[in-house]
């Protein structure tokens, strides 16, 4: 294609073409779908954590008036939801979770049945009638727990509670390793159970389409295939006869990123009253009986030689998955994913690790945006910050001396590590400290007798998982390519799909720039199609930091192939070979004569409207249809965090001074996007360090059933977010890029807990839990030595 | 199955006046201001997030001040002149107003679930005092959540438009005192 770098939208922040629908009120929402005798569904759910189903008397709801029906799981007949691995049952025990609770609950909020009202307010009024008795079971709340000898057991099938028990790695000789080495240190964490938080709870509408004998699901969902394929096996239908449409969503961040129960559910009663039926969730089921991550605990040491070179890794990681295994990922999301990428950007030259999810009776979890990340990144900091302080380096420094810087880099975990910027972002994010004063203001406020502190993080993140990647993580459904078909109209407009599913990351835009670079059209004539299993061929949706790695790459291969026809159809008319012409802006020019010119809208009429003029190898039409899946390890983008804290004594509050992110996630498509999945990563980052916390009480019961209890960080608590951006691009995307959409929360707790330790040098005490709570930091301020960590 | 009729005996007749606009509804007295925006008037813009007046995304200006529209029943804004994010563009030509506009230029949105909340936040917190300083606009824009952007976008858009209109406000007086 002829253009110049000026022509070029990739790498421009040009307007999201989202933008204007979602200003002006226009957006279409699920909760947005009004449809003719639509009925609104809610749930039952159980109130005890743990017990047996005795009875289900539901004779009372369908007696309170607007209530239509009330259905449990004998009513419906529902197949189960079951995700796999394919591991041994030694690592990865199967447990199935139904659609509605039979004879157990498992945990508090576990829907058991569901009341089909005319009006939302019906509903509700219909569960109040509910009366469900349970023959209570011991609970079990804590990992802890699970583990604990003759602990009750959350799956009669799981001994131990435990759902997944892998070593990925042992190096031989290890322990030889940590017995000489000059420097060992431990750290010991545990990570506060989080909900990813989408400000648009879940919801969905089903309706039966009796002409197209099709169930059409509205539902908001970044994997609507998946959704798809759960939907069709549950309700005993072809895939085909389920069509799954994703309208505008308000967020994700992975927990909607697999297949829930009531959006079956939702769907079989719509099947069975043939009414279009309507879910939405309410907040306090959001929060308690939707799908929640992060509850981890880590004992981990590290060996160190006399100059801060890392020696060895060894760490032993339970996750606590909740309740039941999600679909497509299983229980083994979190284990599998610290263990497979804890050393990081580090070069580790002794790694072992022992990852297990056990099963408790909690809301199950669900990836959340970094999946494990966060926290195993957090733990290897801390251990760099611990041994600095051992050693007597700087923090900066250790990491200096450690960080990958010659590539392609092959790890102890066997995973190859395409070329970044891991000491370039390490330095400039320093100096970016130094020079705006930090570290003598820091000096200054020490002598005060104030606490301000200073913490970094540096971490790699891969992204641009393709098949391979998850085919060695053992998943039985393995994700990883993505399709997408570029067509052109006779008007010269395109339209373009991808299996991707934006529910925020702009991808009508960004997607658009791929296209409109690629055929030198005009990106206001480019429109993106997602989330609609009829639309598309088929997808793998939004996860992993993959839309713009994969998906992108298919985009843009799919648009070249469309220009290669569209260059062979005008070759074609002027009896040249495709050689001699171009793409230009719109039309095809013949190289010879650069005046003679046809336009796209001219060549897609050859191809729609007078097919008779092409030559028979050429099939009418314009559509091009093309795969990317990734056959390497995938693509590293990195970045390092610094941040300045202050911690208040009286109050215990940990204020925030400043943060600079310095971010390299190749070819940036689109800065300004990438600049806000910086910052929203961050944010949330920030709520898993110092806000966020689902607790529950000794009986199970979840103690945060609103925002008055979950602490959702607000402007108040979030900082201004300094980005820097440097660029290493990706040799093996189609553009370039480099996944951008996670890097931000990966990187913020570490840096923020790091930060928060410098602060309280002085009084000896560190602190390696989060969130790390106002409590805390009072007590660790005023009576340093009950924080001590052994 | 009770799903014949209407609502019910208990309903009231109410007359509100949205964007300009008088409705007359039929609707249960216990419907809130939300959902009757939303499901009865189809003016879908508003959004719901928490139902217990934390998140603000059903925030909607009542007479000029800002509102929880999810912990009002509709019945209470019968007489109050009700506006919702739908009034903000041009009703004929549907372009965007500075606000809007100043959102869409600092990337002060992501999914646009929580916009439509902070929009008419801003609308109304900037009619009453539109000398705000961002430090002000900040504490402001901390009464309404967002999980995506982290906030320093929309607290930049607000002051943007903030700014803007000060200095044409500026200009235009300049203007009227030349002539």
């Amino acid at each position: 294609m002829k253009s110049t770098t000026q022509d070029r939208l990739v790498g421009r922040s040009v307007a999201r073409r989202e933008d204007p629908r979602l200003l002006t009120g226009n957006g279409r929402f699920v909760d947005d779908i009004e449809l003719p005798g639509m009925l609104h569904a809610q749930f039952v759910r159980s109130t005890v954590a743990h017990g047996l189903i005795t009875d289900i008397d539901l004779t009372h709801v369908r007696r309170v008036p607007g209530v239509v029906a009330a259905f449990t799981a004998s009513d419906l007949g529902l197949g189960d939801i079951t995700a796999q691995l394919d591991r041994p049952l030694s690592e990865f025990v199967p447990t199935a979770m139904p659609v509605l609770a039979r004879d157990r609950v498992r945990y508090a909020g576990e829907p058991v049945a569901v009341v089909v009202a005319r009006d939302p307010y019906a509903a509700e009024d219909g569960l109040e009638a509910a009366k469900v008795t349970y023959a209570s079971l011991p609970p079990v709340t804590s990992e802890e727990q699970a583990l604990a000898p003759g602990a009750a057991l959350v799956h009669e099938e799981a001994a131990h509670n435990t759902l997944v028990d892998v070593s990925l790695f042992a190096t031989e000789g290890i322990d030889g390793i940590f017995d000489k080495a000059p420097c060992v240190v431990h750290v010991e964490t545990r990570t506060g159970r989080q909900n990813a938080l989408p400000l648009e709870t879940r919801g969905a509408v089903a309706q039966w389409d009796a002409r197209e004998d099709q169930l059409v699901l509205h539902t908001c969902t970044q994997i609507p295939h998946q959704v798809r394929t759960v939907a069709a096996r549950c309700l005993g239908l072809d895939e085909r006869a389920v069509r799954v449409i994703v309208p505008d969503m308000g967020g994700g961040f992975g927990l909607k990123c697999v297949v829930g129960r009531e959006e079956i559910a939702a769907a079989a009663a719509a099947l069975r009253l043939r009414r279009p039926v309507k879910w939405i969730e309410d907040r306090k089921d959001a929060l308690t009986a939707s799908f929640l991550a992060r509850e981890q605990h880590y004992t981990a040491r590290a060996a160190f030689d006399a100059d801060g070179r890392i020696l060895g890794l060894d760490a032993d990681v339970v996750c606590d998955m909740g309740a039941y295994s999600c679909y497509p990922f299983t229980a083994g999301i979190e284990p599998l994913m610290a263990s497979a990428e804890m050393p990081g950007p580090y070069k580790v030259p002794a790694y072992r690790v022992r990852g297990r999810a056990v099963a408790t009776n909690k809301a199950p979890t669900a990836p959340y945006r970094g999946v494990s990340r966060p926290q195993y990144v957090m733990v290897v900091e801390r251990l760099m910050e611990r041994a600095a302080r051992e050693l007597d380096l700087d923090p900066v420094e250790i990491r200096r001396r450690n960080v990958i810087t010659a590539f392609p880099y092959t790890g102890v975990n066997n995973v190859t590590y395409d070329p970044g910027s891991y000491l370039e972002s390490l330095n400039l994010c320093e100096q970016t400290l130094k020079e705006a004063g930090w570290y003598d203001q820091q000096a200054a406020a020490w002598a005060g007798g104030r606490h301000i502190g200073i913490g970094y993080s540096c971490f790699s993140e891969r992204t641009g998982y393709g098949s391979a990647a998850f085919a060695a993580r053992k998943m039985e459904v393995v994700p990883g390519f993505d399709l997408s078909e570029v067509r052109m109209d006779t008007s010269g407009a395109v339209t373009v799909t991808t299996g991707t599913m934006s529910h925020g990351q702009s991808h009508e835009t960004t997607m658009a720039q791929i296209v409109a670079d690629t055929l030198g059209v005009d990106i206001a004539k480019v429109k993106l199609h997602q989330g609609d299993t009829d639309r598309i061929t088929y997808g793998w949706g939004t996860f992993a930091s993959r839309s713009i790695t994969v998906g992108g790459s298919a985009v843009r291969r799919a648009a070249a192939k469309l220009g290669d026809k569209l260059r062979a159809i005008a070759a074609a008319q002027w009896g040249v070979p495709p050689e001699g012409v171009e793409l230009d802006r719109g039309r095809v020019r013949l190289r010879a004569e650069p005046e003679a010119e046809l336009s796209y809208a001219h060549l897609a009429g050859i191809a729609h409207l007078k097919s008779h003029l092409l030559p028979k190898d050429i099939e009418p039409g314009l559509t091009a249809t093309a795969a990317f899946d990734t056959d390497t390890d995938g693509t590293f983008s990195n970045a390092t965090h610094g941040v300045v804290v202050e911690l208040h004594q009286g109050t215990g509050q940990v204020e925030i001074l400043a943060y600079v992110c310095v971010e390299d996630c190749g070819v940036a498509i689109h800065p300004q996007v990438v600049e806000g999945q910086c910052r929203g990563g961050i944010a949330q980052g920030i709520a898993g360090a110092l806000f966020e916390q689902i607790t529950y009480d000794a009986q199970g019961e979840p103690s945060a059933t609103s925002f008055m209890d979950y602490k959702v960080p607000t402007a108040h608590e979030i900082p201004d977010v300094t980005i820097h951006h440097l660029e290493t691009p990706c040799a093996f995307t189609e553009t370039g890029a480099k996944g951008a959409g996670e890097g931000g929360t990966i990187g913020a707790p570490a840096a923020v807990l790091n930060a928060v330790n410098d602060a309280l040098r002085a009084t000896g005490t560190e602190l390696d839990n989060t969130p790390v709570t106002p409590e805390t930091v009072h007590r660790a301020l005023t009576s340093p030595v009950l924080e001590q960590t052994p | 199955m009770n799903d014949t009729g209407g609502m019910g005996d208990d309903v009231q007749l109410l007359t509100l006046d949205v964007n300009g606009t008088s409705y007359e509804v039929i609707t249960p007295p216990r419907r809130t201001l939300v959902d009757v925006l939303r499901h009865d008037l189809r003016l879908t813009g508003t959004h719901v997030g928490c139902e217990h007046g934390i998140c603000g995304a059903c925030t909607v200006l009542v007479d000029g001040l800002p509102v929880r529209a999810c912990l009002m029943f509709a019945a209470q804004a019968e007489g109050a002149r009700i506006s919702t994010v739908e009034s903000l563009a041009d009703p004929g030509s549907g372009e965007l107003d500075d606000l809007q506009r100043a959102f869409t230029e600092n990337h002060g949105l992501q999914c646009g679930f929580c916009t439509p909340g902070f929009l008419m936040l801003a609308q109304g917190f900037l009619a009453e005092r539109p000398e705000a300083t961002k430090e002000e606009i900040r504490e402001v824009v901390a009464a309404n959540l967002c999980r995506c952007t982290g906030y320093q976008t929309i607290v930049e858009a607000i002051d943007a438009c903030a700014t803007a209109r000060r200095a044409q406000r500026a200009a235009g007086t300049e203007e009227t005192s030349c002539n």
